[in-house]
């Protein structure tokens, strides 16, 4: 990696000052930021590291039953603390390996907006409230494809805020290499409706299958989504898996989440 | 019972303490004062002229020593390949240049251009960055089927084409083979990929060139399988230093498979700079770099034909393999599609007629050379999965054709070259069928079925050729060196002993086993045994580890060394206990003369080989040291059976391993743990092969799997638990030990077993698919349902 000054600031004030120096990067966990820094990839002047901000810590439920997550809590303390919201819990408790789950936080994979990260299935497909230092941004509104979002320069993403469904579950089906998810899907049935976030598939990053929420908003039940399909030229198409496979995998795993949520399980994935 | 010491015994590893607990001592932890560090600038295009480089600002940056382009080398040799074959015409194979950087040309992505020395890593690595190369690039080639079409963009302009060599064997054969293949009454055919792997041991390369101008001492530090295989070929064909000038050292090593037998352009250099500059330097790959310069395995293309009589007797066998080499000639490469590859294909059957057919190509990619099995997966992935396939053609059970066609009377000579001493291929596949529980699988196949998945049973036979090999057999098909293996036993004053070995150790255990071997001939604990390799300056001379060669070449050194030992040492006896040597008896580490009370200990006799007082000074020198080469008679055939079961996910495609059985001969063993322990990890290996790992490149030449984002190696998870077996045992019956080999069998033998198992499956669920090639991904096994 290359030199760059560190701050280690205790206050998202201090924080926010810190990263308007030109060229300044937030740290979260570091699980995406650190390898392309070692590479080269990268080339800040200066790191400001959100990992000692208490504030930006923990979860809580709020007064409407939302479970809300400070935007430098790991995904071990998510896995652990975030029981009220089951699927949320175990999509955090399968992210990476335990040295990842042990510094990567859900500010930080929200803010990178990895095509084929968890956690924006699980915002997307809540309908979370992304919350920064200084407003609050629908989950329909911050993920503007791979690796863009609605933030600005230097905005740091302070809490998220999840509604709580009456069934969910997260299908995850991994590439073999990363481990990351070749395609998943975080499926949530409110009482207003079904939401159907798919990860991992799409070149323009996470996005909601509109025409799955409908039939299943119908009928929550796997069967709703037979017949339909999403279109394959907009998939990632790799060394791993073709645009074909790809769209194949999203009808398989809404299905299967389906399932899984109206029996009342979590999720699963395709690694053990 | 078990034994709990020597022979047959499994103590655990001694080896592993330090390993275990952060006490090893690799090449990365060795740090000499003074030393500088190295950075390579490595090209990141396939195929391009090097126009010139622009060192000049590079070389005023901070803490830069020296900057070395390829123009430093001129004079300096080629790095050699250590393998000449001959091709179908009796013209040696075409050999080109290989410097150690870049001269005129870069080859693959990753080839070096320049080097920068500099007080630090990071300087050498800034500085690398301000180099400017001026590259034209060139047309990629990639392919090798276009690779040897006329008018094609050659990698090397001095070869008249593409084709390092085009291969015949047994090349009389060809005709007769031709005619049994017309007059088959069936002929199974197929074609195959043998995907190319990136060996990936957890320690990545490192090396620490040192000069002492004092004495015009060399000493490299390196990351080696043969340290002794390094000095001379580094020494005698690189750099022009004498053995007795360049001291090689392979300390701790932390896993090799194959990849680190070669001779690499980064060891010359630390060397070759260490001395130009007068100080140290040392080179630590990045897991980058490694994915880009460590040799690559396989990457065959193959045609398979199987004749079969009416009766479904194997009647011949032809197949036509395109094997790729990379850019240069890594230091074994031209043997693995050939010597290694071509005397496998009789497989356990007894098929009178076979040709083989390779082609070795040219392309812009990293070198490929032995990865664990080296030519003998190959040769048994093809064979097992023509097998396969042929009885489904046939309506046949595989396992009952495989039976019908088993070589059943040893010795036997195979049509292509070599003679099994020694088998009992019945033996290994009825164990299989019993600890399998081949019976029991129908109703496990309905279980699957009840959860929506369709399970499949894959079975292989396979023999690999170990123990490599007959110094004078390997000479005359075309090896630049011997294949022996040496021992020195040196029996302190105090009675413990350092054995000093050839075969080096990272990871196998020898440091272990071998002990075991020296202290069960004596009879004395083995703790009082220490292994030492690795050093060029301690052991006599080294061929090296790899081919399943150390116990049966090197322990068979260590076992001649120490008879040696211990007829001296039954001659001092003699003499302490005024008997005739011939009445001289060793058990237990007590010499007593037979028929009678008398005993001395062995600390006794080896006090007085140093103190010789009382010592037959007249017949005898004082001492108690013996050095033995080994030089097998023959190759070892460890054989045996394995099998697999899979469920697939209709839906997805998706593959897991259920269960998976292996039944082998390796002869007699030495530690059953160890060699367990050596099949689980060449199984993972296999098994990481046929589902998982893939090194792949784009049509412009570039790496696209260089990192682990993209190149899957197996976890374990990915593995189910293990049934092993090693208890049918045919001992070999041409080295002292009666010892086969087992480090590669895992790696050999495993693959087909995955694929004929998940074959099976889609043909349990409807699928008419006769063979997908490895890695057998989700989406790879999800195309070939569709449709099928």
């Amino acid at each position: 990696m290359y030199a760059f000054e560190m701050e280690r600031p205790q206050t998202i004030a201090d924080a926010v000052a810190a990263l308007k120096d030109e060229d300044a990067q937030a740290l979260g966990g570091g699980q995406t930021l650190i390898p392309t820094l070692k590479q080269r990839l990268a080339m800040p002047s200066k790191l400001v590291s959100l990992h000692g901000i208490a504030q930006m810590k923990g979860v809580c439920t709020d007064d409407d039953g939302r479970i809300c997550i400070g935007g430098a809590t790991t995904h071990q303390q998510v896995s652990e603390s975030a029981g009220d919201y089951p699927a949320l819990a175990w999509l955090a408790s399968r992210i990476g390996d335990p040295a990842v789950r042990n510094r990567g936080t859900i500010g930080g994979s929200l803010a990178n907006n990895d095509p084929s990260a968890c956690y924006p299935a699980a915002a997307l497909g809540s309908g979370a409230v992304i919350v920064t230092d200084n407003r609050e941004i629908a989950a329909d509104d911050y993920f503007q494809g791979m690796f863009t979002t609605a933030l600005n320069e230097g905005e740091i993403i302070t809490e998220v805020k999840f509604p709580v469904p009456s069934h969910a579950a997260y299908m995850k089906f991994i590439q073999p290499a990363s481990r990351f998810p070749l395609v998943a899907v975080f499926v949530a049935k409110f009482d207003d409706g079904v939401r159907v976030a798919i990860t991992g598939a799409s070149e323009e990053g996470v996005f909601r299958w509109g025409e799955a929420e409908s039939a299943l908003s119908g009928n929550f039940a796997p069967e709703a989504v037979d017949g339909l399909s999403v279109d394959p030229s907009g998939m990632i198409g790799d060394l791993h898996g073709t645009k074909e496979y790809r769209a194949h995998l999203v009808g398989v795993m809404t299905k299967r989440a389906v399932k899984a949520a109206a029996a009342g399980e979590t999720g699963v994935s395709s690694a053990h | 019972m078990p034994k709990d010491s020597g022979i047959g015994a499994s103590p655990k590893r001694r080896e592993d303490v330090r390993f275990l607990t952060g006490r090893g001592q690799y090449t990365d932890d060795i740090n000499i004062n003074g030393q500088l560090y190295v950075h390579f600038l490595r090209s990141d295009m396939a195929h391009a002229t090097i126009n010139g480089i622009d060192t000049s600002e590079a070389e005023g940056m901070p803490g830069v020593v020296r900057v070395f382009t390829g123009a430093d080398f001129e004079g300096v040799g080629s790095i050699p390949c250590g393998w000449q074959v001959t091709d179908r015409h009796g013209e040696p194979m075409q050999e080109p240049a290989h410097p150690v950087l870049a001269q005129g040309k870069v080859r693959h992505v990753g080839d070096p251009i320049a080097a920068v020395v500099a007080e630090t890593y990071a300087q050498a690595r800034d500085a690398a960055e301000a180099l400017v190369p001026d590259l034209e690039e060139l047309p990629a080639v990639i392919d090798m089927k276009d690779a040897v079409k006329d008018g094609t963009t050659k990698v090397h302009d001095d070869l008249t084409s593409n084709l390092c060599y085009d291969w015949g064997f047994v090349e009389e054969n060809r005709d007769a083979v031709a005619k049994a293949m017309d007059e088959a009454a069936h002929v199974t055919t197929l074609e195959l990929v043998n995907n190319r792997l990136v060996a990936n041991p957890m320690e990545p390369r490192v090396a620490v060139g040192d000069y002492n101008p004092g004495t015009d001492d060399h000493t490299l530090y390196t990351t080696s399988q043969n340290p002794h295989v390094i000095r001379l070929l580094m020494g005698a064909f690189v750099l022009g230093i004498p053995e007795h000038k360049l001291r090689v050292v392979a300390p701790d090593v932390g896993g090799g498979f194959g990849t680190k037998i070669f001779h690499y352009a980064e060891e010359a250099f630390v060397t070759f700079a260490a001395k130009q500059i007068g100080r140290p330097v040392k080179w630590t790959a990045s897991r980058s770099e490694a994915f880009m310069s460590d040799a690559h395995g396989r990457d065959h293309v193959t045609k398979i034909e199987l004749a079969l009589d009416a009766e479904n007797n194997f009647t011949a066998i032809r197949t036509e393999t395109y094997a790729n080499m990379g850019a240069y000639l890594s230091t074994f490469a031209p043997s693995v599609p050939t010597w290694l590859h071509g005397t496998l294909m009789a497989g356990n059957y007894k098929t009178p007629l076979i040709y083989v057919n390779v082609k070795a190509v040219f392309t812009n990619t990293v070198p490929v050379d032995a990865y664990r099995g080296a030519g003998r997966p190959e040769a048994t992935f093809q064979l097992e999965r023509v097998i396969d396939k042929a009885a489904r053609e046939l309506g046949v059970d595989p396992l009952a054709l495989r039976r019908q066609n088993f070589i059943t009377e040893f010795p036997y000579a195979t049509p292509v070259a070599v003679e099994y001493d020694t088998g009992d291929y019945e033996a290994t596949l009825s164990k299989l069928e019993e600890i399998a529980d081949i019976s029991g699988f129908e109703a496990r196949r309905r279980e699957s079925e009840a959860k929506g998945k369709w399970r499949g049973l894959g079975m292989n036979c396979y023999i690999e050729a170990c123990g490599i090999a007959p110094s004078a057999l390997v000479g005359q098909l075309g090896a630049r060196a011997g294949l022996y293996e040496s021992a020195t036993v040196r029996v302190n004053a105090t009675g413990g002993l350092s054995v000093m070995t050839g075969s080096h150790s990272h990871g196998q255990g020898h440091e272990t086993s071998f002990a075991q071997v020296v202290a069960d001939m004596i009879g004395i604990d083995d703790g009082m045994v220490e292994i030492v390799h690795g050093d060029t300056s301690k052991v006599p001379m080294g061929m090296g580890t790899y081919g399943s060669r150390s116990l049966a070449v090197g322990g068979s050194a260590i076992v001649r060394a120490t008879e040696k030992i211990i007829a001296k040492a039954k001659k001092i006896a003699a003499h302490l206990m005024e008997a005739s040597e011939g009445d001289i008896e060793l058990k237990d580490g007590q010499f007593t003369v037979a028929g009678t009370d008398k005993s001395v200990a062995w600390g006794d006799v080896t006090l007085a080989a140093y103190v010789p007082h009382n010592y037959p000074l007249e017949e005898i020198e004082p001492g108690l040291e013996e050095t033995a080469f080994y030089d097998p008679a023959n190759f070892t055939y460890p054989s045996g059976a394995y099998a697999c079961e899979v469920e697939v996910d209709p839906e997805t495609g998706h593959v897991t391993i259920e269960r998976f059985a292996a039944a082998d001969d390796f002869g007699n063993v030495v530690n059953p743990m160890i060699v367990e322990g050596q099949v689980h990890g060449g199984l993972a290996q296999g098994i990481g092969q046929a589902l998982l790992e893939n090194c792949s490149y784009d049509e412009d030449g570039q790496l696209i799997s260089a990192s682990y984002m993209d190149y899957a190696m197996p976890r374990a998870d990915d593995v189910p638990m293990f049934d092993v077996d090693h208890s049918c045992q045919t001992p070999c019956t041409h080295n002292p030990l009666g010892v086969k080999g087992c480090g590669e069998a895992g790696a050999i033998g495993s693959p087909p077993a995955v694929v004929n198992a998940v074959i099976d499956a889609l043909q349990s669920g409807g699928k008419n698919v006769m063979h997908i090639d490895m890695p057998l991904s989700p989406n790879r096994v999800w195309a070939a349902m569709q449709g099928a």
